[in-house]
């Protein structure tokens, strides 16, 4: 088990003050004039040793994306975008983050906007987080009153403003170009990229959108070193995770671990096991409602990284782990992502818009069986139709639960369809 | 997709508060010069404040103030679900039904406040206190199920728990928003597992060492890169 000492979120409870004098006893500010005397170029050369992969779900290492900002100012200034509609079923680490340890992200904010030579950063947090906002507020006040943020940052000479941007509802601004367009106040429909945002982003300006996680933990990497961070997971894949466990378990929670932690130790060590123990597991959703379910035999064994979950055709993903032991209808629950999708879809590319609806409709009649044998392979077939023709990864998001579903519990599948199709005989006969 | 339009029946107008007005104008001065129209989703938040919902003289009056046209207010305000289009109840109840709190039993919690309320989804009570409304995860999922009300989450909640909320509410009480059963947030019932002790700062890494090898290996990238090709 990860040791206290090796914690980034040490208030990730919430059982001590997460203000500013709080966070200070933690080590949160403590140098921070030094790493921004460290320049730059040393600031993403240690993220990019650090190894950290982006903790939005989609894993694309930070230091890297931070090198892809322009390295000088030009009249277009540079815009941090800090990414917190968190909104993925079965994720909530962003939370635990914005309300328990706000000022990890409110510094991680001012070190990232300077190593990307951005003097402005806007926070997007979902609407829904009214209280996780008002302390978040409440941090930035406190950095701005202690010349933490503000004309001169830490004493460093750098000029620096934090300005946090309530959401109001709306899945799809997750996306980092629906959230760019939603903060300029327009419907949250992603834009075609390219251009990117680092070159093209908010207002037109180079922009570089960041999940949560991956700003609040920036501090700490650089304070203690990226061969530290590096040190816990497997290569490609290190540094220490805020995992969410979720559904059929003893006790879910929220917990950092070593990244590369195997699954069935995380849910045995910290959440009190599976209900009913181990052998009554069903599936597992290993990262969030969009990566596909995987079956208990694999589960037994699979590793908590990018890389071992993509081995499996599964992902990471936001490490959002929901567990359903034997006692779950599993083409329901996958039945319930597919009305959230259809829900969430933005409408602006047909393949998304018109395919969410139809994934919806038709795993409605899976649930009960009200279908026949070829249309497992017609609604498999509509999935690879959503997949990669869509703008965003929404569409991509709605087809993956339903084709994990398909790649490992078609005969649960049939077995519907038969007995729905023996009842009805059977019916027609009696009548 | 949802699809949202706005009510039929409409009020003859509408005008922020001299408070929610000194509000509106703090949030667009975030944003850089000709750029006010970010501020229109918080300011839709604030007519819902002010108001209890949006209201179609509202999404006129923000268009007047951000200089929008009436209809990009308009998108905003259809598009985000967080808009109520029409009046709710003065406590609105939102139940997150999505698969963390329907694996943890939401069914039952929508079964206990459709009882207790005597309204189904999306409906409003006669005398207007309470409305009832499903929601799309509301991201507390390991403090599942969870119920929204206001701006609060009830965490934790199941069919008796949820009863004991909505009495007190009918009350005229406002219970402590969290978690029901009394957990520190999101750590796991019962006795600590992890993060027991007062945490203290870690040990910072020697910087002038770490800039000193920083820059020796800049200096022999470059020389290896301006050395002529063997």
């Amino acid at each position: 088990m990860l040791a206290d000492k090796d914690r980034i979120f040490t208030n990730l409870y919430g059982r001590h003050d997460w203000r500013l004098a709080g966070a200070r006893a933690r080590g949160d500010w403590d140098g921070t004039k030094e790493i921004l005397d460290m320049g730059p170029d040393w600031i993403i050369d240690e993220m990019k040793r650090s190894g950290l992969r982006g903790r939005g779900g989609a894993g694309f290492p930070t230091g890297l994306k931070w090198s892809f900002m322009p390295k000088t100012e030009s009249d277009r200034p540079h815009y941090l975008v800090v990414n917190a509609d968190e909104g993925e079923p079965g994720t909530c680490k962003d939370r635990d983050m914005l309300r328990f340890d706000p000022h990890k992200l409110v510094e991680g904010c001012l070190i990232a906007s300077f190593a990307m030579r951005a003097h402005a950063c806007y926070i997007y947090i979902r609407g829904e987080f009214y209280n996780e906002a008002s302390n978040l507020q409440v941090a930035i006040d406190e950095a701005y009153a202690a010349g933490l943020i503000g004309d001169n940052a830490c004493g460093s000479g750098w000029k620096f403003d934090l300005y946090l941007h309530r959401g109001a509802g709306a899945y799809i601004c997750g996306e980092e170009t629906a959230l760019i367009e939603s903060l300029e106040g327009k419907k949250g429909q992603p834009r075609l990229k390219p251009p990117f945002p680092a070159g093209v982003g908010l207002y037109g300006c180079p922009t570089t959108v960041n999940n949560v996680e991956s700003i609040a933990v920036a501090p700490t990497i650089l304070r203690r070193g990226a061969s530290w961070f590096a040190g816990f997971g497997r290569p490609n894949n290190t540094g220490t995770k805020v995992y969410c466990i979720s559904g059929n378990v003893n006790k879910p929670c929220n917990v950092e671990e070593s990244m590369s932690i195997p699954l069935k130790e995380l849910i045995e060590k910290h959440c009190g096991g599976v209900r009913g123990g181990w052998d009554n597991l069903q599936a597992i959703i290993p990262g969030g409602a969009s990566v596909p379910v995987l079956p208990k035999s694999i589960c037994d064994a699979v590793l908590m990284d990018f890389d071992a979950l993509r081995d499996v055709k599964s992902g990471l993903g936001t490490a959002a782990v929901m567990v359903m032991d034997k006692s779950v209808d599993v083409v329901a629950a996958i039945s319930r992502l597919s009305s959230f999708y259809k829900h969430e879809s933005c409408g602006q590319c047909t393949p998304c818009r018109e395919g969410t609806g139809w994934l919806a409709r038709v795993m409605k009649r899976m649930v009960k069986g009200e279908a026949t044998l070829a249309e497992i392979d017609t609604l498999e077939q509509v999935t690879y139709q959503i997949e990669g023709h869509t703008i965003c990864a929404l569409g991509d998001a709605a087809a993956w639960p339903v084709q994990g579903l398909i790649r490992h519990f078609r005969p649960e599948l049939e077995r519907r369809i038969r007995d729905y199709r023996d009842a009805k005989v059977r019916s027609g006969i009696a009548a | 997709m949802s699809t949202r339009s706005l009510a039929k029946e409409q009020p003859a107008s509408f005008a922020f508060s001299s408070e929610m007005m000194e509000r509106a104008n703090k949030i667009i001065a975030k944003y850089p010069a000709g750029r006010q129209a970010s501020a229109v989703i918080p300011l839709l938040d604030l007519a819902q404040r002010q108001e209890g919902w949006v209201t179609k003289p509202a999404i006129e009056e923000i268009a007047k103030i951000l200089s929008m046209a009436p209809i990009r207010v308009l998108e905003v305000a259809t598009f985000y679900t967080m808009f109520n289009l029409s009046p709710v109840g003065k406590t609105h109840v939102q139940i997150c039904t999505s698969l963390s709190c329907w694996l943890r039993g939401s069914n039952e919690v929508v079964k206990a406040c459709k009882e207790k309320l005597g309204i189904g989804m999306g409906e409003r009570s006669p005398d207007g206190k309470f409305s009832l409304a499903e929601l799309e995860c509301s991201g507390a999922c390991v403090n599942a199920p969870v119920i929204q009300i206001g701006d609060d989450y009830y965490e934790d909640v199941d069919y008796a728990s949820t009863g004991k909320l909505l009495d007190a509410f009918k009350r005229g009480e406002t219970p402590k928003a969290g978690s029901v059963t009394g957990r520190d947030g999101s750590a796991p019932a019962g006795e600590a597992i992890t993060l027991s002790e007062k945490p203290t700062p870690p040990a910072k890494q020697d910087f002038s060492a770490a800039k000193a090898a920083f820059e020796k290996a800049k200096a022999e990238a470059a020389a290896k890169a301006a050395a002529p090709k063997a």
